[in-house]
């Protein structure tokens, strides 16, 4: 019995590039872990005095609830309007690179969109509010005045044009390149043998993307829509710049009175805070860091439920 | 149903590369033919010239003329799309989508022909193709599962039923074996004896004894060295091919003296 436990615990011989290496790797990815862990402490601690604050130190509202209420709900409604914006349009502009324009124009395009990831978000935020909204305001007008039985454009409009539409089409813009960058390299994936059995079938192009790229590349789609939406949701400075806040809960997109958003709201009241209010900024943090989990964690579902379709296997 | 091929004096080309040349054969309708010969002579890419799937690769194109039934495949106003709804073709490695159930992708391309199908119609197309893909036995059970759970062998069965569940005129299969094992191989061959009583096969394949199994005529292409242009050596009755070839280099092929 002994000698066996003896031959249990021998390890049979192995490099030293064999026994580094996954060490190496397996602390890259334990740092992951223990960031993560690290923010998540952080703001479970400073924020969790703002739960139990009195009602007179929480600015503007009764309670935590109240307060970070409107602000979720802007964070979220600028999140969904810029996805709107961002998915088409990128799932097209994907679609052109992969499958439509010829090959240096696809390369080329390729660098441009790559590029518009690199433009600084304060950027995106001053041409937002200097060049977008004043040349939207005929639009928030014309919404105004013809489509204000939709709640959405209830109106009266913006005369600035410093709306929750607008800071969601400037988001739109800023999380386009991601979203596309993915969306391209997976339709570009792509079997060639799906493509081939589907275009012998006697499918057109638009025939051959829909029975193929589009179902192999739903995962895909579905990831890259959810790392724009992380990128959404948390942008700060652009809706910072942007948006005209009035701390409102309301479906009305062009009016002058705004939610906010609460990463902004942080970049916003921060410089002035001091004591409780501080923690109260970290705590909505926590909530933004909740909230940005459970969407992540719903994608993943979304993405896993047809696994056996997928093509993966 | 099955129509005759025709192919006079036919280049094929990648860009300025000239792939094949000068190739001029008749096709029998209702009968298997064979192209047989060594990697890279164009039998594949002569194969996809007859279905025109060989121009989705950009710059290739054609010279020269196929007629099928007399009709001109390659007139300004045919639709490369519309042809391949006519001639179905089955690929070297199974390629079901993965995607779609069995049954659908049986369907694939009767959704594509005519949008409206009705329940029931439906249902009998899938039950009468995979039947005469003989697969009908081992997969009635599991009609939704997806494609991509069967083995290799069944998935090329349910590539040959989705080809022929839309009844095209002619059946293009590029060395449909080559990735499967005897026993599948042995079915996919029976399978071809019983659809040649409808169909205008065109096999390209690698295995000798194949082509002598199951085909009526056989081509031989070889290409005079790499980077030149493959040409079709010569055509006959496959007995004839296997057994008193009358060029040097089909008989040297055949044997076993090269290739």
């Amino acid at each position: 019995m002994t000698s066996h436990a003896v031959e249990g615990t021998h390890r049979p011989p192995r490099s030293v590039g064999d026994r580094v290496f996954p060490a190496l790797v397996t602390a890259a990815g334990a740092v992951i872990l223990v960031t993560l862990a690290g923010v998540a402490l952080f703001l479970t601690y400073e924020g969790l005095p703002a739960l139990t604050a009195k009602a007179a130190d929480i600015p503007g509202a009764d309670s935590f609830a109240a307060y970070v209420w409107p602000l979720l709900y802007g964070t979220l409604l600028a999140s969904v309007l810029a996805l709107l914006f961002a998915v088409p349009v990128s799932i097209g502009v994907a679609l052109f690179i992969s499958h439509f324009a010829p090959r240096r124009l696809a390369s080329s395009l390729g660098y441009l969109v790559d590029l518009l990831a690199a433009v600084p978000s304060i950027i995106y935020g001053l041409w937002g509010i200097f060049f977008l909204a004043p040349r939207l305001v005929p639009l928030y007008d014309w919404l105004a005045g013809h489509l204000s039985w939709i709640p959405f454009f209830a109106g009266p409009a913006s005369v600035t044009g410093r709306t929750i539409l607008t800071a969601g089409f400037v988001l739109g813009v800023m999380v386009l390149p991601i979203m596309t960058s993915i969306c391209r390299e997976i339709f570009l994936q792509t079997p060639r043998l799906h493509e081939e059995a589907a275009l012998a079938l006697g499918a057109t192009r638009w025939e051959m993307i829909r029975m193929t790229v589009f179902p192999y590349g739903r995962s895909g789609i579905v990831s890259g829509a959810m790392l724009a939406l992380g990128r959404a949701l948390g942008e700060t400075i652009a809706v910072a710049t942007i948006l005209s806040v009035s701390n409102v809960v309301s479906l009305n997109l062009i009016s002058s009175t705004n939610p906010g958003t609460i990463a902004a709201n942080i970049a916003l009241k921060f410089p002035e805070a001091s004591g409780i209010e501080v923690n109260i900024l970290i705590a909505t943090g926590l909530v933004l860091f909740i909230v940005t989990f459970l969407v992540n964690f719903l994608a993943r579902a979304i993405v896993g439920r047809r696994a056996e379709f997928s093509g993966a296997n | 149903m099955a129509k005759s091929i025709d192919v006079s004096d036919l280049d094929i080309y990648y860009g300025d590369f000239l792939a094949v040349e000068g190739v001029t054969i008749p096709i029998a309708a209702r009968s298997v033919t064979a192209f047989i010969g060594p990697s890279g002579c164009g039998k594949s890419t002569f194969l996809r010239s007859l279905n025109r799937m060989h121009e989705v690769i950009p710059g290739a194109r054609v010279e020269g003329k196929i007629l099928i039934d007399g009709a001109d495949l390659y007139d300004p106003d045919v639709d490369p799309v519309e042809v391949r709804r006519q001639i179905g073709m089955v690929f070297q490695r199974p390629n079901p989508f993965p995607t779609m159930s069995i049954a659908e992708n049986v369907l694939a391309g009767m959704r594509l022909n005519s949008r409206k199908l009705k329940k029931t119609e439906a249902s009998e197309i899938v039950e009468s193709s995979l039947r005469r893909a003989n697969l009908w036995n081992e997969v009635k059970d599991r009609l939704t599962k997806p494609g991509s759970s069967l083995s290799g062998g069944q998935q090329q069965r349910l590539c040959i039923a989705r080809a022929i569940a839309v009844q095209p005129q002619v059946l293009l299969m590029d060395e449909p074996c080559s990735a499967l094992d005897p026993i599948s191989t042995t079915a996919i061959e029976d399978l071809i004896h019983e659809l040649r009583e409808d169909y205008t096969i065109v096999i390209v394949t690698h295995n000798m004894q194949q082509a002598a199994r199951v085909s009526e005529t056989t081509a031989f292409f070889n290409l005079a060295g790499v980077g030149r242009p493959g040409h079709l050596i010569e055509y006959g009755p496959t007995t004839k091919i296997f057994t008193t070839p009358e060029n040097p280099a089909t008989e040297a092929y055949i044997s076993g003296r090269f290739g």
